[in-house]
């Protein structure tokens, strides 16, 4: 099956109208577990399917199909260079995928359009931090209000009613996030002065505030401590258990993903090579290959 | 942090309107009864008009991260519109001609803007220059704007609203003055509202700004556009209140360069910063004329003054860039905290 996916993108996109690559994804689909899939479909918050991205002549991502479920936390890890970072770009729309589409709820996208992001109830942090720098924290989580905003300017420098209803609605909102994250202490601060590891919670804070139904995590645990990247697993999974989130979680770090996800692709130069529940992946072959190396997967060039 | 939180009551034993009301009131009281036709003329005239235009540059360049070099030519038109629409329409009165040359500039400013929705940094300061060049020259060109007057410089109209003049330097100071006062005002609530927040967030991670649902090319625009305004009815200040002519010539890229050392040297992304960079500049070519002549005599000329004055102002930014970054604003913070702190602890 995995060769025929391969031989219709040999094709390109162009010989099939999209409804006849959906009806072969669906095929393929029935082929794999017919029951399962088709439930899945109903409560899908997200979907990718045969996604392809390259740069030049790099190839970053090659035939990705990934589902998530509503209010799961689904995680994507993989060696560095992986292509985990393009993907999080591509459901994101900073990246335009050669071939594929998007699925978000009902809707799908080629390029998912960014300046809507927010509205269709994404938000997303980032691999390097993204904070604005000259804001103060509190600030910070009050501008992911952003896409709610209706009022013009004019009513907003005047303080008129739909402006002010706004705005306190916006700070209230992101107090009381602040106060979820434990970030009410440095609420007053620059964002740009804040350690490391509380940035990366501001921006958590700064995503959670828009209230979406999938959060676009990309290595939120990226170079913290220990102490750090558990607090941290501990606020994504409140933050799931208190407002029903869908996560999509990216990470290096294969350890703190285990006990935090429900189900975890892995990804390995710019392939699925693994997707399934954490005792799945423990025990994939493929994926300790991976993470490990095997001497013997170059002599027949793969992965290479 | 714990410390930066204790010094706060330190700054705020009074509150934050306070300082700006008795501000306020010297410049509205004290200063016209005690200052000289000097002060007002040399001084306060062009250190009001070019605060204001320092005002407007910065929340296009401070807050929004959109570098321009055209404030000069925004200024021209703002003058220029002003003195068409008081000329032209009949019966207009001149506080409308102010606002309409406010949206005039503002108009140019969105259509000079436009390349900012492409370029960033470098290259869009590059392509400001293109509204200094363009206005420049179809004002000179076009001798309908100056109304066919052969020398190109006209004299501005005499102010006066709802039938009370502002005559002498008095008066034209206290126009000035109502006028900055209320555009601060206005644009102290703008850099502190939403759209003031989406255009820091717009300069500070434009990618960022975007996903979380800032519209980034309407804000874009409106920076452009408010900055454009508010530069636009300085050059109406400028020309109207403080030379009392209205000509192309004074509206040159020496001028924008000008402009933009007031918002760097006082502070980007700082309403005060305007007010000081403006007193800076207005004041410190006087200061170096009077000490020039005092130590040097009749050598220093002003022909040595006009170079002496180029070198300092040169050194002075560089040495801003390189020490104080945050312009005098910082400075002026920090020395008052530590004077703060000393008072508590003697």
């Amino acid at each position: 099956m995995q060769a025929m996916n391969y031989a219709f993108g040999g094709l390109g996109s162009v010989p099939f109208p999209p409804d006849v690559q959906e009806h072969l994804a669906g095929l393929d689909a029935r082929t794999d577990d017919g029951g399962a899939r088709h439930a899945e479909a109903r409560d899908s918050a997200l979907s990718l399917s045969s996604i392809s991205l390259s740069f030049g002549g790099v190839v970053a991502l090659t035939d990705i199909d990934i589902s998530v479920r509503k209010g799961e936390i689904r995680a994507i890890i993989g060696p560095n260079g992986a292509g985990k970072s393009s993907l999080i770009n591509v459901i994101s729309g900073v990246y335009r995928p050669d071939r594929g589409h998007v699925r978000i709820g009902k809707n799908r996208y080629q390029q998912v359009p960014t300046q809507k992001l927010a509205r269709l109830g994404i938000a997303r942090t980032f691999q390097n931090l993204a904070l604005f720098k000259g804001l103060s924290v509190l600030d910070n989580v009050v501008a992911g209000r952003a896409y709610t905003v209706r009022s013009t300017f004019l009513g907003q420098i005047a303080g008129l009613g739909r402006a002010r209803r706004e705005e306190a609605d916006a700070r209230d909102r992101a107090g009381r996030i602040l106060d979820f994250l434990h970030l009410g202490h440095v609420s007053g601060r620059l964002a740009g002065t804040l350690p490391y590891g509380l940035q990366k919670r501001v921006e958590l804070a700064r995503a959670l505030v828009a209230e979406p139904d999938i959060l676009l995590l990309d290595e939120p645990m990226a170079g913290m401590t220990a102490t750090e990247k558990n607090e941290m697993a501990g606020f994504v999974r409140a933050a799931r258990d208190q407002y029903g989130t869908t996560v999509v979680l990216i990470e290096h770090d294969i350890g703190v993903v285990m006990g935090l996800s429900d189900r975890i692709a892995v990804l390995d130069y710019g392939r699925k090579i693994a997707d399934g529940t954490p005792e799945e992946i423990r025990a994939d072959q493929r994926v300790i290959d991976a993470y490990l190396g095997v001497a013997s997967e170059n002599e027949d060039g793969e992965g290479i | 942090m714990s410390v930066l939180t204790a010094d706060l009551p330190v700054s705020r034993s009074l509150p934050g309107w306070a300082g700006t009301a008795a501000l306020l009131a010297v410049a509205y009281v004290a200063v016209p009864i005690f200052g000289t036709s000097y002060l007002f003329e040399a001084i306060l005239l062009p250190f009001l008009a070019l605060s204001l235009a320092g005002l407007g540059l910065n929340i296009l360049t401070g807050y929004a991260g959109q570098v321009s070099l055209g404030s000069a030519a925004f200024m021209a038109v703002g003058a220029f519109a002003a003195f068409n629409f008081n000329l032209r329409v009949e019966s207009l009165p001149l506080i409308a001609s102010i606002a309409l040359a406010g949206f005039a500039a503002a108009a140019i400013g969105l259509v000079f803007g436009l390349p900012s929705l492409r370029l960033k940094g470098f290259y869009l300061a590059v392509s400001t220059l293109a509204a200094q060049f363009f206005v420049q020259w179809a004002l000179t060109k076009f001798s309908w704007f100056s109304n066919d007057s052969a020398s190109g410089v006209i004299d501005a109209p005499p102010l006066s609203i709802a039938g009370v003049a502002f005559e002498g330097p008095v008066g034209r100071y206290l126009f000035s003055l109502t006028v900055v006062t209320v555009l601060t005002f206005l644009a102290y609530r703008l850099v502190i509202s939403q759209t003031g927040r989406n255009f820091i967030a717009v300069r500070d991670n434009e990618t960022a700004a975007r996903i979380i649902g800032v519209p980034v090319l309407k804000t874009k625009l409106l920076a452009f556009a408010i900055s454009s305004f508010i530069i636009g009815v300085a050059g109406v200040l400028w020309a109207f209140a403080y030379l009392r002519t209205v000509e192309p010539a004074g509206f040159n890229l020496d001028r924008s360069f000008q402009i933009l050392f007031i918002v760097i040297i006082g502070g980007l992304a700082s309403i005060r910063g305007a007010f000081f960079g403006a007193a800076l500049i207005v004041v410190f070519p006087l200061v170096l004329s009077r000490l020039g002549s005092f130590l040097l005599g009749d050598i220093f000329d002003s022909g040595v003054l006009d170079m002496s004055q180029r070198i300092v102002l040169g050194t002075l930014i560089i040495l801003f860039l390189i020490l104080e970054p945050d312009g005098l604003v910082a400075l002026w913070d920090r020395v008052r905290k530590r004077i703060g702190t000393g008072l508590r602890r003697s």
